[in-house]
């Protein structure tokens, strides 16, 4: 459509102020974390204080609460893959007695909110001795991360060509080799988006492992860091800095693989 | 939806790398029942010819998904009726912790509290996106790809970042009241997570910063595919440009709206980590909101019973709005 010269200007003008209102608070954030930290600081090194993401690292023991958030994010990611892959595979290929009935199953998990499973997860979860440790906290998130994956991975397998499937059955191939070397490669940007939402989603998950370690054992980063901001009153410096590592991988993968993140979001964020 | 089933978008909004987004949220996975019943069946529906074959298949993600998920959801239910406090013995009181749920003022708050964030998270973005998408899309404008990087970006920060960011601007000494000093406002400064007033707002306003993106990309993807030729037979006749946006871009992008509002409504509706954060449900109780009365109730008051109560009618709820938007996504068709 032409437009005028002037609404162009305008235009670009809205465009300007609605980028800079979005990274506002995402500016701020970085600048406080590079400001310095004490006035004797302030007068050392340059304008930016590099230093103070080491002191938060320390003084926040974010080592530890990313050590276990990678952990997590592992444990998560890897066997909701796998999983929603076969059963994707499953729902996808093959039509079998009961397969709508459990599809709607699997899509009911999809919609249920964390909330609605944490309180009776957590009672007998204690009741067994597993509260305070990685599973605890992992395989609620990779049920629900297999219930959105199922669904990402059958709507795949549907779409991908049948042929393919039947070629390789008449070749002799088993079904794991159709699954594993024939439909997988294929289905790799698929499952990228796939494997990035279940890395993000897992990542920046807070209410399963706050309920999940009552007595703070065991901390994920976004954890990590709401406790740092309880108990690292003096200011804003470290608290600011250990904000922008917690989100730095995540954020370092959206700014590299951005349109997975956002198709993946706007097309099967259901989950969420 | 199957990426690959669907034709790449060449429009110049999104340059070609982002899929169309179709009606999806759960509305269009609960209507694709239609399509699957038009395709033909692979073999009978009675008896496969695959034999075991995708039971197989399915059985480990079934088996976690029901213990760590189905069974819980089940358990939810049971311990709803109930009053326990977590230790000792439970007592059945059959539905009085639903109607708690109507008749407790502060359960009630807590669900009122939830509905003013659902403007804020939902409403109000959904009418800035719509003219922010409408006002891009008539003019292609340079750097559109990244603008969507930027706006996008709140969505993919963890909760807990954004709120310890925001915090940080609403503090007595932070940017915000810093901000209004320079500009000579000096009387509307305040502590922005301590009034009584202000504060579930301001907490909105979070949550407006973190839909508005979301709504925008997905509006301007919507709006990206309405045929030109629409607005330039709308110009011959003589309409304006508010005109043409009421009466052909809002209704081309139904869908989209659609699908935008039951993300971000749920979003609202789920809200815990930014309350966790940001007040804790305070100054008093009024920043409360359900998933955080789930939280207290279940954990720190030792009333579980009625804690799964409102995590069962919170999980209604979420359930009631993808029903209404798969209606609606139907009536579309």
């Amino acid at each position: 459509m032409r437009v005028s010269a002037a609404e162009r200007a305008a235009n670009y003008a809205i465009l300007v102020l609605f980028a800079l209102v979005a990274l506002a608070p995402i500016v701020t954030i970085l600048a406080t974390a590079l400001s310095p930290e004490t006035p004797a600081d302030a007068q050392t090194g340059g304008p930016l204080h590099w230093e103070n993401f080491g002191r938060a690292w320390e003084q926040g023991r974010f080592s530890e609460y990313m050590r276990n958030s990678v952990v997590v994010a592992l444990i998560v990611v890897s066997l909701a893959t796998v999983l929603s892959l076969m059963a994707g595979y499953a729902f996808g290929a093959f039509e079998f007695r009961g397969s709508q009935v459990l599809f709607y199953l699997f899509l009911v998990g999809i919609m249920v909110p964390s909330e609605a499973i944490v309180v009776p997860l957590f009672f007998d979860l204690q009741l067994l001795g597993l509260t305070n440790t990685v599973w605890a906290i992992a395989l609620p998130q990779v049920a629900q991360s297999v219930a959105f994956g199922t669904y990402w991975m059958r709507a795949y397998f549907r779409g991908a060509n049948r042929s393919i499937i039947e070629a390789a059955r008449l070749d002799g191939a088993g079904h794991h080799r159709v699954l594993w070397q024939v439909l997988v490669p294929v289905a790799r940007p698929a499952l990228v988006t796939m494997i990035l939402l279940m890395f993000m989603w897992t990542w920046n998950e807070f209410l399963i492992p706050l309920v999940m370690s009552p007595n703070a054992q065991l901390r994920t980063a976004p954890l990590g860091l709401a406790l740092f901001q309880g108990q690292y009153v003096q200011g804003t410096t470290l608290l600011a800095a250990g904000a922008v590592l917690v989100a730095l991988p995540v954020v370092i993968l959206y700014l590299f693989l951005q349109r997975h993140f956002i198709a993946g979001m706007l097309e099967g964020a259901v989950r969420e | 939806m199957p990426s690959s089933s669907r034709p790449t978008s060449d429009d110049p909004v999104r340059g070609g790398e982002v899929r169309p987004a179709p009606v999806t949220a759960a509305g269009a996975v609960l209507a694709r029942r239609d399509d699957d019943a038009r395709r033909p069946a692979p073999s009978s529906r009675r008896r496969s010819k695959y034999g075991l074959a995708p039971y197989g298949f399915l059985l480990p993600a079934l088996v976690v998904y029901a213990v760590f998920l189905l069974y819980p959801l089940g358990r939810a239910v049971q311990i709803s009726l109930y009053e326990w406090d977590g230790l000792s013995l439970a007592t059945f009181v059959g539905l009085r912790n639903y109607v708690d749920v109507v008749t407790d003022a502060q359960l009630r708050a807590s669900f009122g509290h939830a509905l003013v964030l659902i403007f804020f998270f939902a409403v109000l973005p959904l009418g800035i996106g719509l003219v922010l998408a409408a006002l891009l899309t008539r003019a292609r404008v340079r750097g559109l790809a990244f603008f969507r990087t930027v706006v996008f970006l709140p969505q993919v920060i963890a909760m807990v970042v954004v709120a310890v960011a925001w915090r940080q601007i609403y503090a007595p000494d932070g940017q915000l009241n810093g901000l209004l000093r320079a500009v000579g406002l000096d009387s509307l400064t305040r502590t922005w997570l301590g009034d009584y007033t202000l504060t579930l707002p301001a907490v909105g306003l979070i949550g407006t910063w973190v839909s508005t993106g979301l709504v925008t990309v997905l509006l301007m993807a919507g709006m990206s595919r309405i045929p030109g030729e629409l607005y330039e037979a709308a110009t011959l006749d003589g309409a304006g440009p508010v005109r043409t946006f009421v009466s052909i871009t809002v209704p081309s992008v139904r869908a989209e709206i659609v699908v935008s509002l039951t993300l971000t409504i749920i979003a609202a509706l789920k809200t815990f980590d930014l309350v966790y954060v940001t007040t804790s449900g305070g100054p008093g109780r009024t920043t409360t909101v359900p998933s955080f009365e789930v939280y207290r109730r279940a954990f720190q008051l030792g009333e579980v019973g009625s804690a799964a109560a409102v995590a069962v009618v919170l999980t209604i709820l979420i359930f009631l709005i993808n029903l209404a938007v798969n209606r609606i996504g139907e009536r579309e068709r």
